[in-house]
């Protein structure tokens, strides 16, 4: 199944992958990392498809994209 | 299952310095993926500028001269003139550029040195805290701009990648913008040939990312990057102003 | 094998230079060091070198660092006005650990100020110039066998120490011509430039060369390490000539074109029977101390001579301390200025006691 996977110690909490998402499958959580920053997070595997632009959108590299074949 | 994007190996696996949403950290990315692309990062010399961007060293994992506000291109220049079968990129932001760094970036750019420039414009000093830059826009309101940047007394906006592009010895000279999906997609395409010029000794090439300062704007993150969508665009197109070699 | 030829001072340098394996010279045109970059632009390309007439000293003294930075061995020169613009690079190569020869053939200033000989710049030069608290080697030719001998070792000394070198001169000794011995250049054991930025190959690590330190305490270690480099610079590489001082009750003290003429005054001094020498500092930076120190045991008036106001004479003062007493004749810079052997006799004699 294709799927994203959010680093949470680099994630600033932007919030640019979550518009990114063309199924709005990335949302942000109220759960800070241990630079403060409330992270986002991967919400629905079923409907990923692996297109990777939340991943192109990050600033910080911290989403890692893995696809179906 | 197959991984399908990854961070590239030409940047170290390090957190940045930059603010949240800071587009910093997506064109050191692009300028690092297309390192990876050309297969050239053991040959790499990068030019730290002064800004922002001044920890190049930390972030690529290339060998980095830093050179003094503004001089990149110069420092660039005895670089590969020393050492011409390596690569040399420059990394700069607008106040270097534009401002303190005109005169060594035309004449770079006339000499056709075979180097690569990646000029960040994101209307601002970002590591002094936001002053007005020569790309700040009109009416844009900076920290020594606080009534909003008057054309009749602070001048208008500089387009350097158009600006560029009039100069015989530039092969490569184009614009691209980090705000949406497409447009990195785009930036992605144009930074490996702004690359590719160098490597396959093409000629000085040049590409300008428009991009966001959410700090220093006073804007979040997702703000930011619909303002530059909807302000800065307008003024300063995407496009390839000057692609000699047709790459 | 060595040849002999008769050339201009300022040509002089840029051969020395080429002799030294310099291939990179970045310049930008000021009188009275043109010949410098003339000659370079003639002669470097068919040897494989780079020359580039930047579009201004600091972009000249940018490309310095630059290629100075990937560990090729490349010059600089200028005079006065350009000489101030090149501070911002040198302070950052200074900083950086970098080395490189930047030749300053003086002019008259402040400002625009003039071409003729001029000493104004004693103090730019062995003060560090730009920004930060640095010092930079400074070597003062008095001859033109000097301009080539000396820049010759300008690139060994920069190399070993990893500190800019400047040769400092004026119009007169890079304009004059003098016959020379051209010696090839000798064998110097360098130290390998393993800092040197060329792109990381596989396996090896980093190299970054940097003026910025923010870690805690870099910034201090870095002075302290400076600090003690200067105080090394001082103990093995100060050079001085000294001329007839053995027996001298005054001394004259001067350098670069103000000793040459020094020199005929002190021999027509000595023609007349009176007991003067001559002490030329030849390293203005390490100033050498050590040499007035030892004078001073036997010799307690010193003159000093200079084409200013007075700006050696700082560090002449700090080395003979309280053992003797200084004395000082300047001719500011300016057309007409230059004194004579004569002029300078009568100063001799009206302090000899």
């Amino acid at each position: 199944m294709s799927h994203i996977v959010i680093d949470e110690t680099r994630c600033k909490g932007c919030g640019l992958c979550t518009i990114a998402c063309p199924r709005k499958l990335v949302a942000m959580s109220d759960t800070p990392n241990s630079m403060g920053y409330t992270v986002a997070v991967f919400c629905d595997a079923e409907k990923c498809t692996g297109c990777a632009l939340c991943a192109e959108m990050c600033p910080d590299v911290a989403i890692a994209v893995f696809k179906d074949k | 299952m197959k991984q399908v994007f990854q961070k590239p190996e030409s940047l170290k696996d390090v957190q940045t310095h930059f603010c949240p949403g800071c587009s910093h950290g997506s064109v050191h990315r692009l300028a690092a993926e297309a390192m990876d692309e050309f297969g050239i990062r053991a040959e790499t010399i990068g030019v730290a500028s002064v800004g922002c961007s001044v920890f190049l060293y930390s972030y690529f994992d290339v060998d980095v001269i830093e050179a003094p506000h503004g001089r990149a291109p110069a420092v660039a220049t005895g670089a590969k003139r020393a050492r011409p079968d390596r690569i040399v990129f420059t990394y700069q932001g607008d106040g270097d550029l534009a401002a303190i760094g005109t005169a060594e970036i035309i004449h770079a750019a006339n000499r056709g040195e075979d180097i690569t420039v990646i000029f960040v414009n994101n209307t601002t000093y970002g590591m002094t805290g936001g002053q007005m830059a020569p790309t700040t826009m009109v009416g844009q309101k900076t920290s020594t701009s606080p009534y909003g940047r008057d054309q009749n007394k602070d001048g208008y906006p500089i387009r350097m990648a158009e600006l560029l592009a009039q100069l015989e010895g530039v092969g490569f000279s184009a614009r691209v913008a980090v705000n949406s999906p497409k447009n990195v997609m785009q930036a992605k395409k144009l930074m490996k040939t702004a690359f590719q010029y160098q490597v396959e000794k093409k000629g000085f090439s040049f590409i300008e990312v428009l991009a966001v300062c959410p700090t220093n704007w006073g804007m979040s993150p997702l703000a930011a990057n619909e303002h530059l969508g909807n302000e800065m665009i307008p003024y300063f197109p995407l496009g390839v102003y000057r692609n000699t070699s047709n790459l | 094998m060595s040849t002999k030829l008769f050339v201009k001072g300022n040509e002089a340098v840029a051969m020395a230079a080429i002799e030294a394996g310099c291939r990179y010279y970045f310049g930008y045109p000021i009188t009275p060091q043109s010949d410098i970059p003339e000659y370079l632009s003639r002669e470097l390309p068919p040897l494989g070198g780079e020359f580039i007439q930047a579009e201004s000293e600091v972009a000249a003294i940018n490309m310095l660092l630059g290629a100075s930075a990937t560990g090729v061995r490349c010059m600089t020169s200028s005079s006065g006005p350009g000489i101030s613009l090149k501070q911002e690079g040198i302070s950052f190569m200074a900083g950086s650990e970098l080395p490189g020869v930047i030749v300053d053939i003086m002019r008259q200033g402040p400002g625009l100020g003039g071409i003729d000989a001029s000493q104004a710049d004693y103090w730019q030069a062995t003060r560090g110039g730009g920004h930060g608290g640095y010092r930079i080697i400074v070597l003062a030719p008095s001859s033109v066998q000097e301009m080539y001998d000396l820049t010759m070792q300008a690139f060994d000394l920069s190399d070993i120490y990893r500190i800019p070198v400047m040769v400092l001169a004026d119009s007169v000794i890079g304009q004059m011509k003098e016959s020379i011995v051209a010696n090839p250049r000798p064998v110097t054991e360098l130290p390998a430039k393993d800092w040197a930025v060329r792109g990381r190959r596989e396996g090896q690590s980093q190299n970054v060369v940097k003026s910025l330190k923010l870690g805690d305490g870099e910034m201090e270690a870095f002075h302290w390490k400076m600090h003690a480099r200067y105080q090394e610079l001082a103990d093995k590489e100060c050079r001085w000539e000294e001329l007839q001082t053995d027996d001298a009750t005054l001394v004259v003290t001067a350098f670069g074109s103000a000793a040459r003429i020094a020199r005929t005054a002190v021999a027509m001094a000595r023609e007349e029977g009176l007991k003067v020498g001559l002490l030329r500092p030849i390293t203005l930076f390490p100033f050498p101390q050590k040499a007035y120190t030892q004078l001073t045991r036997h010799c307690k008036r010193l003159l000093d001579i200079e084409l200013n106001t007075g700006q050696m004479i700082d560090d002449v003062r700090l080395s003979v301390a309280k053992d003797a007493e200084v004395e000082f004749y300047g001719r500011p810079p300016g057309a007409g200025s230059l004194p004579t052997p004569e002029e300078l006799l009568e100063q001799i004699k009206k302090h000899y006691s």
